[in-house]
């Protein structure tokens, strides 16, 4: 079966596109699924120091497209998951190196060899998001519980729209459960009011990720890091397995409202 | 299909207007005469004015990225058409020769010998970033998020939430209602009146904002409320 290529997206910085793309791709290859995660932010590629690459890059995306080197010569293999593979981002060129076209050329010509493609998207909605969503047959949003990253999100989702990619799914990263329950954070079903789509994962705050994310070691990777459990269960949802969600957030109330939106499939 | 296109300089960009005919000749045409004139376009703004044809997201995307590959900037797209006006307006094109934020001069709408539809109807979310300019009324079956911005000559009806930047009678109309099942824009204007919403947010309940003596008010909506 031909690779699903999914991007990762989010419009604002900062929410973690890369450490959500590095889980993701290290969670479907621990299940034994062939993995290519792609970074997409050509000039500011961080996706393989999250995943611990950095020293192994000789070829990266650009050579790629540019023809310097062959597809197979600048894809990475991982030093812990053999199915798990990284195609760098070139750090000394920008997002105009490479095409819409490119992208989706480049995804064709590794389609036959993967099950994923995940594509890192950049920040912004200009040249670099058009590159990354270009051969997106699945889209992810990324957002935090936090008004200006929903804002960023809502436009993000419209121009996804546009696109004709849709409809995207949402990641709720970095929920902090206590001030959820203060009201001091914007719950779930908040978030899922304004957005009004489907949710594939709701990420909790946990320290463990930043250790991980130094380390070059994705979270995904320690059964015990609560957030790699996130990351987990997004990717199982990717399979199409039905995983209930944790209940993040903690009490009843907000459980039962998220549950049901999420029946509703976030047609609001 | 013969000869250059007709392009005309305006303030911030160029303006082509394509002729009738088949899309994919027109286009042919539209690069051709590109091609042609060499670095005249470079790093140009190229507004279009398409009259009615009907184009989608797919369409003006695609034409976005050949242009894009000339240097040329795709800015805007004119047409008598709603459907390709909210096209273009996803894509994040402007679908008038004014800049966006148009408060005293309303040259963006057309004028009223112009044809268009009464009104339009839209059953979406209206995310962020999306703009809906119609010159009569226009309908929202939908939710209106902050960040978006409707701008209508006459009413403006929401059957959803209106979180949104929403201008009714923007050509200076001050019978213009603006209604919706909940009504809490970002900002609130009919004709020349300016409004925020209060911040108390008790139950919610459809209200119709007008102008009243003079005042820019809100009321409960009871079908009536405009007598």
């Amino acid at each position: 079966m031909p690779a699903k290529v999914v991007t990762i997206t989010s419009g604002k910085g900062g929410v973690g596109k890369t450490t959500a793309t590095a889980n993701i791709g290290v969670a479907l290859a621990s299940a034994g699924a062939r993995v290519v995660c792609l970074d997409a932010d050509i000039g500011l590629r961080n996706l393989d120091v999250v995943m611990g690459l950095e020293n192994r890059i000789v070829y990266d995306l650009v050579d790629v497209v540019e023809g310097r080197c062959k597809l197979r010569q600048a894809l990475i293999k991982d030093k812990r998951l053999p199915e798990l593979h990284l195609i760098p981002a070139a750090q000394t060129r920008d997002k105009t190196a490479v095409s819409p076209k490119d992208m989706v050329r480049l995804a064709e010509e590794m389609r036959p060899e993967f099950d994923w493609i995940l594509i890192d998207s950049p920040a912004g909605i200009e040249r670099g998001f058009r590159n990354a969503v270009a051969p997106a047959d699945i889209v992810l949003i990324v957002t935090n519980p936090e008004v200006s990253a929903v804002r960023d999100a809502d436009r993000i989702i419209g121009l996804v729209e546009a696109e004709e990619k849709g409809p995207a799914k949402l990641i709720l990263n970095r929920v902090k459960p206590e001030m959820v329950r203060r009201g001091d954070m914007l719950a779930t079903a908040d978030v899922l009011e304004v957005l009004a789509i489907e949710l594939i994962g709701v990420v909790p705050e946990d320290d463990t990720v930043l250790v991980a994310s130094n380390h070059g070691s994705p979270a995904a990777l320690d059964g015990k890091s609560r957030a790699g459990r996130a990351f987990r269960d997004i990717a199982r949802r990717l399979n199409g397995e039905t995983v209930p969600f944790e209940d993040v957030e903690g009490g009843d109330g907000l459980f039962g409202r998220l549950a049901r939106m999420v029946r509703q499939g976030g047609q609001v | 299909m013969t000869g250059p296109l007709p392009i005309k300089g305006v303030r911030d960009g160029l303006l082509v207007t394509l002729p009738d005919g088949a899309w994919h000749d027109v286009r042919a045409t539209l690069l051709a005469t590109i091609d042609a004139r060499g670095d005249f376009f470079r790093g140009a703004r190229l507004a279009l004015r398409m009259d009615d044809r009907a184009l989608g997201a797919a369409e003006l995307g695609s034409l976005r990225d050949l242009l894009a590959e000339r240097d040329t900037a795709l800015w805007a797209v004119l047409s008598s058409l709603p459907s390709t006006r909210a096209a273009a307006a996803d894509l994040g094109l402007q679908t008038t020769l004014t800049s966006s934020s148009s408060s005293e001069d309303d040259e963006g709408l057309p004028e009223s010998e112009e044809e268009f539809p009464q009104a339009v109807f839209l059953q979406r979310t209206l995310r962020s970033g999306q703009s809906v300019r119609h010159p009569g009324h226009v309908v929202v079956l939908g939710d209106v998020n902050p960040g978006a911005e409707i701008v209508a000559g006459g009413h403006v009806l929401v059957w959803g939430r209106l979180r949104g930047v929403v201008h009714a009678g923007a050509a200076g109309d001050a019978n213009a209602t603006v209604a919706a099942l909940d009504l809490a824009p970002t900002q609130l204007r009919i004709a020349g009146y300016i409004a925020v919403s209060p911040q108390k947010r008790g139950t919610v309940r459809p209200e119709v904002a007008l102008i009243r003596d003079g005042h820019l008010v809100a009321e409960p909506w009871e079908g009536d409320a405009r007598r």
